[in-house]
């Protein structure tokens, strides 16, 4: 369960740099916040993202994504998060999270780590690799390049509500 | 020994009773555990809302969740429609009646599409109070810092759990200390200052962390100078802001709330992660180009900038002395012929201040498009989107690329936005 293992998605513009301050709006927009079932959220992931709009079709259950500093910055809306559960996104990894955007993802159950020094190493990262991660110790592991790396590890709490599926049903 | 026993114990509790900050103590009043940054706390919430947006996807959590149990404390959560005001899709209409039905299955009270934004009717009513903790869907509920109040929004699933529980988990955040030196000068705004201080810090040094902020100007500032600053903590990527005050503002807060309570100081030797100094001094309007509030520029640096359209209100610049601010400016004047501004007043409450203080007649007047008070011009537009290519210059607080349409929008003061609908372009207000 600490383990988890994909392929990943490295959030990067045309000039080959992370993109950082990636807002929920960029994520999910706000033409989708009438949507309350989860299943019809998958179809929005990234879609106002400038060279990321066709994220949905090409993403496959259990990818990982890469991305820069303040992922999830803006509003409060859960679908930011749950449209990647949607299309089975198995962990975000970012150099840093918005604020309520990482309360959002640990309180679904998404998996998310901090790597501050993502963008450092990012010649190693390229999308397409499979890479594996224990969520306990924060170690990322590319399998493709051979390559290890370390991230913050999961706090107790976001482990344990990670572990029980969600807030719900690690607070019964 | 006894008495070098007792030296020690009182040591340990000196340790242990170290400098808190503000947010620190407020967090301390609500929980047992012991609060330092990094620990994860379970703390109580005073005030849990939700609002159109947000709020049928609690209703929906709640029932598969909770089936018919029954909420924590009704007379404690709150419903506020604010965004889509009223419902302009079936969709919309819908979610607001599930939240309606649920409310009155419950017994939560709802202020309702009329009354305005969330935010602003918490603090309206009494509801947000100096050293409170209050959550609700809304990413700009930290702007309850400015009346010393613990507001912080959060998603569907964290509102879900706080309307059954009345808790929530928490990190307590470490907090920056920034102390503003100088004075404003005509024509700079409290606008101009938060940009000004969004430039500074950017999007990662508050980055889940709290502020705390200190000097003459910020002593000075009124509650709704201090909910401009404090909305835009958001942007900042902080948690929330407070505000120092002195003796004379510390009276206007308590008649505004109608209490006699005074928002928490931070102990003397409080631990603050950073403290960062930023002098103000010949400070002229600020404004944030597309498509990031943090992407602030000196106003002189932006030349010829035609405009299409305005927007003044939202949770950042909506009440009635921001708009009355704009009044002045366009006071006898005519908005340029092709131009367009909608004004959106942030609360029922402030429209009729406008309207009893004959301002609504001014703007109209000047050929400005008065609406409703909501969110307006912010979330999905519904004050009106921008088609592509269109420039607007609005007084809200973000302008991410699409954010309120395909349009380019610019972020000032009422003051500039003002005398920008008036020149055509973007201008400051003592150029016209």
């Amino acid at each position: 369960m600490e383990k988890i293992k994909g392929k990943i998605w490295v959030l990067i513009n045309e000039e080959g740099k992370l993109i950082n301050d990636i807002d929920t709006d960029q994520i999910y927009h706000n033409a989708y916040l009438h949507i309350t079932d989860i299943n019809e959220m998958g179809k929005y992931a990234l879609g106002n993202l400038k060279g990321w709009e066709d994220f949905p079709k090409k993403a496959k259950k259990g990818d990982i994504i890469l991305a820069g500093k303040n992922f999830g910055a803006g509003s409060s809306r859960q679908q930011a998060v749950d449209c990647f559960i949607s299309l089975g996104i198995s962990l975000i990894i970012a150099q840093s999270f918005g604020a309520i955007y990482k309360r959002n993802a640990i309180n679904s159950g998404l998996p998310i780590l901090t790597f501050p020094e993502l963008d450092k190493n990012l010649d190693y990262f390229e999308t397409g690799d499979e890479i594996e991660v224990n969520l306990l110790t924060g170690q990322i592991e590319n399998l493709t390049k051979k390559m290890k790396f370390q991230a913050n590890p999961m706090s107790k709490v976001q482990y344990g509500i990670y572990k029980a599926g969600n807030l719900f049903k690690y607070a019964k | 020994m006894p008495q070098l026993w007792m030296l020690q114990e009182q040591l340990l509790i000196n340790f242990k009773k170290m400098g808190k900050t503000i947010i620190e103590k407020i967090i301390q009043l609500h929980t047992n555990e012991e609060v330092k940054p990094g620990k994860i706390v379970w703390m109580d919430l005073d005030i849990r809302s939700a609002r159109d947006f947000g709020g049928a996807n609690v209703v929906k959590n709640y029932e598969r969740e909770y089936g018919n149990q029954p909420v924590a404390d009704p007379r404690k959560t709150f419903f506020t429609f604010d965004l889509v005001a009223p419902a302009k899709t079936l969709k919309y209409a819908d979610n607001q009646q599930i939240c309606r039905e649920f409310a009155r299955k419950h017994g939560i009270k709802i202020f309702d599409v009329d009354m305005g934004i969330g935010s602003h009717v918490l603090i309206e009513e009494g509801l947000a109070l100096p050293n409170t903790t209050v959550v609700g869907t809304d990413s700009h509920l930290n702007i309850l810092g400015a009346v010393g109040c613990f507001g912080q929004g959060m998603g569907d699933v964290d509102i879900t759990f706080a309307f059954k529980t009345g808790k929530t988990w928490f990190e307590v955040p470490e907090t920056i200390k920034v102390i503003i030196k100088g004075r404003f000068t005509y024509p700079a705004t409290t606008k101009d200052l938060t940009l000004y201080i969004l430039k500074n810090l950017g999007t990662e040094k508050a980055l889940g962390k709290a502020i705390e902020f200190y000097g003459e100007v910020i002593e000075n500032l009124s509650i709704a100078e201090r909910i401009t600053l404090c909305s835009m903590v958001t942007e900042m990527g902080g948690i929330i802001g407070f505000t120092s005050f002195n003796q004379k503002r510390l009276s206007e807060l308590k008649d505004f709330i109608k209490k006699d309570i005074e928002p928490l100081k931070a102990d003397q030797d409080a631990n603050y992660s950073e403290i960062i100094e930023i002098n103000i001094d010949g400070l002229t309007p600020q404004v944030a180009a597309p498509f990031s509030p943090s992407n602030v520029k000196d106003i002189s640096d932006l030349k010829n900038i035609k405009i299409d359209s305005g927007f003044i209100g939202s949770c950042t610049n909506g009440r009635t002395e921001d708009i009355e601010l704009a009044s002045k400016i366009l006071k006898g004047k005519k908005i340029k012929e092709g131009v367009r501004l909608v004004i959106v007043p942030a609360t029922k409450r402030v429209y009729k201040e406008l309207l009893e203080k004959g301002i609504i007649e001014i703007l109209f007047k000047a050929g400005a498009m008065i609406l409703n008070p909501s969110c307006g011009g912010c979330a999905e537009g519904h004050a009106g989107l921008t088609g592509k290519g269109e420039v607007q210059i609005s007084t809200g607080n973000r302008n991410f690329a699409g954010k309120q349409g395909k349009g380019m929008t610019y972020l000032a003061s009422p003051a500039v936005v003002a005398s920008s609908c008036i020149a055509g372009e973007i201008i400051s207000p003592d150029k016209i």
